[in-house]
């Protein structure tokens, strides 16, 4: 239950930051440039706590452009970054199921 | 319907304006998020997982056409085309954009609506039965009561910043309808000896990580100390809840600790400072208030008009739906219909814009413009008259909210879950549809009978796991979905917390878990007609508990 803003920062493997962005909520990840993206593929890949806290230092003074910076797991394949947990799967693709505007046309 | 006056307008349009100003220089960075996020919280916006969400109160779940247009409106032109009815009588838009917000709320305004008292540790939206003003079980209409709190904790500058939120529900029928036993505060209208109406106050009921029965702390409260026998138990627990540690802030735990009978006590030393002062209510005041809530111009009808029998006889499934939504109102030749807004394999509680705009305008139709919000997700129209019956079924049919599943298995309670909430640990909905389309047949969820399950996504129990007849709580198990399952508990008059059953089950296995309770159940039960729940009480959760167990 805890948000993942609020626990301690232990990172194994590699990270991201994201944050949501101020003016609409949507889902932002910090960029190698310290810009906000909404690709999770353009974000900044870090690796371990030391690297993943100086990336969310530097996000966390942007709040005013994305809010609430926190490390997130990723799966870095040979071409791709994926999310790496259900959370971040969900707050990439969305709900898991269809949207129920979608059911009724 | 309440008609607000003049003063409440004003009020929502002032609240309006100072939330532009606070969202544009949020915008512009002149306030910061620490100093936003509360100011956002006073009007119902929180931050999710994908988006901003906006809470609108319903109060006393009682809607106009022109209201539920205007929630239609803002799903279609602000969000995704639709809303999430909540268990307390609010609506939640998923997908708002911070910039849009302050234009948003303008459009609610011009319908009387907002989103105040839905967040913050303040008095939340008042809640109620669903069937106020209308349940032939009644003794008179709570609404009165819940608008006369509703106006008198709206802004009050000493219940603005509580340990931590407050919940407060009413009933007057025999049936609670409002679980009004885990609320802060559950009040229950009935009359005493001599005849005379008043309150029985319960204190300290809740659910979340540290669930409570609420105790009754006064059996008989009358009317005129409602006011301020209610401020006397705020200001209580405003001075001795804990502000130092958010699990242990909510009046429950106070009350916990202290015990019942020191907590009364208290609360009546407080009393009796102001028993007598400004807030001992004139029957006046009470009498304008409830002058303010108008009721139909019902015609002279008779129950069961022809038109009815007929259709009855005729269709069958016009008789399953009768059967399963329609309930008896206090007027002859009326009705009321219950709306189902979980249909088969549809995320429980949510409506697109296209539903809520022809339910309003079948409102206006066939139920005198009004509508109701009720705890379980579903919509009611509280003034149906009987003959129209097979036609407002059709109506309802062709947009996909007359499933006749209402309080049987299928008609879960489920809240956002992992899917929308920051909060969650694992999936609500999903679980919910599964479920849904594993007990589709509605001869097998007949044949079941009444059964509710109640599925939260973490352990602040949104979706009220432990009062369903099943509860099932998301968990998180290394990085994986768990489910525990409770069983036994009621939200009723006779309101219990369910038992855990074992150990949590993965994702995968949460379905099928259920099932097998359910098929025991049917194999336990000494009648067709014993509740689940009164099963479980017979013969406890061991049964139950090895057939879950035994293969997995
Ligand atoms: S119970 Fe938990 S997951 Fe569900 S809506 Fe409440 S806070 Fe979110």
């Amino acid at each position: 239950m805890t948000a993942p803003s609020q626990q301690k920062l232990k990172v194994q493997g590699a990270a991201v930051i994201t944050a949501n962005r101020l003016s609409d909520g949507a889902v932002v990840y910090r960029t190698a440039a310290g810009a906000w993206t909404t690709q999770l593929a353009d974000a900044a890949v870090v690796t371990g706590t030391q690297a993943a806290k100086e990336l969310l230092a530097r996000a966390a003074a942007d709040e005013n452009i994305a809010v609430g910076a926190y490390v997130a797991p990723v799966d870095v394949g040979a071409d791709r970054i994926e999310p790496g947990n259900l959370r971040e799967r969900i707050r990439v693709a969305g709900p898991t199921f269809s949207l129920p505007a979608c059911i009724a046309g | 319907m309440y008609i607000y006056d003049d003063f409440d307008l004003t009020l929502v349009a002032e609240r309006v304006a100072e939330f532009r100003d606070q969202v544009a220089r949020r915008l512009s960075g002149e306030l910061n998020e620490e100093e936003f996020k509360p100011l956002r919280l006073m009007n119902g916006v929180y931050l999710q997982l994908h988006a901003y969400m906006l809470r609108v109160a319903i109060p006393y779940g009682t809607l106009s056409s022109k209201q539920l247009r205007a929630l239609a409106h803002i799903g279609r032109r602000y969000d995704r085309n639709y809303g999430h009815f909540t268990t307390r009588q609010n609506i939640q838009f998923n997908w708002i954009k911070l910039s849009d917000l302050p234009d948003v709320m303008a459009d609610l305004a011009e319908a009387g609506l907002h989103g105040m008292q839905t967040s913050g540790n303040c008095v939340r939206n008042v809640t109620t039965d669903q069937w106020a003003g209308v349940a032939p079980d009644e003794i008179e209409d709570p609404r009165v009561w819940a608008e006369i709190l509703r106006q008198h904790s709206t802004l009050h500058p000493e219940f603005s910043y509580l340990p931590r939120k407050f919940k407060i529900a009413l009933t007057a029928a025999a049936t609670d309808r409002a679980a009004v036993r885990v609320h802060d505060i559950g009040l229950r209208l009935h009359k005493n000896g001599t005849g005379e109406t008043g309150f029985e106050v319960m204190v300290g009921g809740g659910l979340g990580r540290t669930p409570f029965i609420g105790k009754t702390i006064k059996p008989f409260l009358p009317k005129r100390d409602f006011l301020s026998y209610i401020e006397a138990i705020l200001r209580v627990y405003n001075q001795y809840g804990r502000r130092d540690n958010i699990y242990k802030a909510r009046i429950k735990i106070l009350v916990h600790e202290l015990g019942a009978e020191k907590f009364a006590a208290e609360v009546e030393a407080e009393w009796r400072n102001i028993k007598d002062g400004a807030l001992a209510l004139d029957p006046a005041f009470v009498a304008d208030i409830a002058a303010r809530f108008r009721y139909p111009d019902y015609k002279a009808l008779s129950d069961n008009p022809i038109e009815l029998k007929r259709a009855r006889a005729a269709d069958p499934k016009f008789e399953g739906w009768f059967r399963n939504s329609v309930t008896p109102h206090r007027t002859p030749g009326y009705a009321i219909v219950t709306l189902s807004l979980k249909p088969e394999g549809a995320p429980p509680g949510d409506a697109t814009s296209e539903q809520m705009d022809a339910i309003a305008d079948l409102a206006d139709r066939y139920s005198f413009g009004e509508i109701r919000v009720g705890h379980e997700q579903n919509l009611a129209l509280p003034h149906v008259a009987q003959r129209n019956l097979p036609a407002l079924w059709e109506a309802l049919d062709a947009v996909g909210v007359a499933t006749p599943n209402v309080n049987l298995v299928s008609d879960i309670i489920a809240c956002p879950g992992l899917d929308y909430c920051s909060l969650a640990n694992a999936r609500a909905i999903p679980v919910a549809q599964e479920l849904s389309r594993r007990f589709k047949s509605l001869d097998t969820q007949r044949e079941i009978g009444r059964l509710h399950i109640n599925i939260s996504g973490c352990i602040n129990a949104c979706g009220h796991h432990h009062i369903g007849h099943i509860g099932i709580l998301g968990v998180e198990k290394n990085g994986q979905e768990f489910y525990q399952i409770t069983l036994g508990g009621r939200a009723d008059e006779n309101a219990e917390l369910g038992a855990l059953l074992g150990p949590a089950v993965p994702y995968a296995e949460v379905a099928e878990a259920i099932e097998d309770v359910v098929a025991a159940y049917v194999e336990l039960r000494e009648r067709p007609n014993e509740l689940f729940v009164d099963t479980v009480k017979r013969v406890g959760i061991e049964p139950f508990k090895e057939r879950v167990y035994a293969t997995r």
